[in-house]
């Protein structure tokens, strides 16, 4: 056990949390543009506390979607947290509390920061404090992006609208640098195209799920 | 259902996948095809999500200045601009083309 990957993983751990809390003030100032209030919007980053859930609530609200449409597609996305939990059980250790704060802190970033760490000290390191570290940030500047979406005005003039497409766009990208989750992705895009015009609002999103499950289940059936 | 109640279920629905994942045996989660439909399923998901943010008004297929908003973040993304860089620049593409009324 070396000091030097404990550095590492400290120095991770701060970097990803400062770019991840910076992008707070994009969730707060989106979330007011899309019908939200002030504590809506600090309810989700204090509680959900999971980016694509949260930006797929606020996307859903904004189009009118009903809410158990929301619910399902927020849910359907937080689903890969329950899977990194699993992964960082040993991680974590024992302990009940311990144990629920590090299901409210497993994330995207808190996982794959601790999945980078070779050494069982710096990976606990690596977890804890960039989900404490992320947790404090991103609620932060989730209320200073809420007050400044506040006073904006309209969110259009402001681009705000295309900046929540980059935002998914984002969280997307390095998801599909495979050719697999590309056709998949694209496959979800054509549905949606299809689908936006001819079933209610917030269906085609969870339409385009289901059609990813059903490819992932053929794609097994050939490559077993 | 109310915005606040959708809110609120919503996050304890998050919520609670979280703290599930530390009480599920890890050889039941770990299984490959729920890696794998999970992986597919959030691919699947935040696509549409992209489409949906970009090109639907309701419910109505518009084409207006988050098009090419989206294409110059996705440019940025190929370069490897970081997250925040890419959001503030779509929207800054989006705005200026609304400013001088190149696009809706």
């Amino acid at each position: 056990m070396t000091s030097s990957a404990v550095r590492a993983s400290v120095s991770m751990s701060l970097g990803v949390a400062a770019a991840v809390s910076l992008y707070g003030i994009s969730f707060g100032a989106l979330a007011v543009a899309s019908g939200l209030d002030f504590w809506q919007t600090q309810v989700l980053s204090l509680f959900m506390f999971s980016g694509g859930s949260q930006f797929a609530v606020i996307g859903l609200a904004a189009t009118g979607a009903p809410g158990l449409s929301i619910i399902t597609a927020a849910g359907l996305l937080g689903v890969r947290n329950g899977l990194y939990a699993v992964r960082m059980s040993s991680v974590v250790g024992p302990g009940l509390w311990k144990r629920l704060i590090a299901g409210h802190w497993t994330i995207d970033e808190s996982t794959s920061v601790a999945i980078a760490q070779t050494e069982p000290r710096a990976q606990r390191i690596g977890f804890w404090l960039t989900g404490a570290a992320i947790f404090v940030g991103w609620n932060a500047m989730t209320a200073a992006g809420a007050i400044l979406g506040n006073a904006l005005g309209d969110p259009r003039t402001w681009g705000l609208d295309a900046a929540a497409a980059a935002a998914f766009l984002g969280l997307l990208w390095p998801r599909i640098q495979s050719r697999q989750p590309a056709a998949v992705a694209a496959v979800a895009a054509v549905i949606t195209v299809l689908t936006v015009p001819t079933a209610p609002a917030g269906l085609p999103v969870l339409i385009a799920a289901a059609s990813g499950i059903i490819m992932a289940l053929l794609a097994e059936r050939r490559h077993p | 259902m109310t915005l606040w109640m959708t809110i609120l279920i919503a996050s304890a629905v998050v919520l609670g996948t979280k703290l599930l994942g530390y009480l599920v045996p890890a050889s039941v989660a770990a299984h490959p095809r729920i890696q794998r439909i999970s992986d597919v399923l959030t691919v699947a998901l935040l696509a549409s999500l992209v489409v949906t943010q970009t090109v639907a008004t309701g419910s109505v297929i518009v084409v207006d200045a988050r098009v090419a908003a989206l294409v110059f973040g996705a440019a940025l993304l190929r370069i490897r601009a970081p997250f925040i860089v890419v959001v503030l620049a779509a929207a800054a593409v989006a705005a200026a083309l609304r400013a001088m009324g190149w696009a809706a």
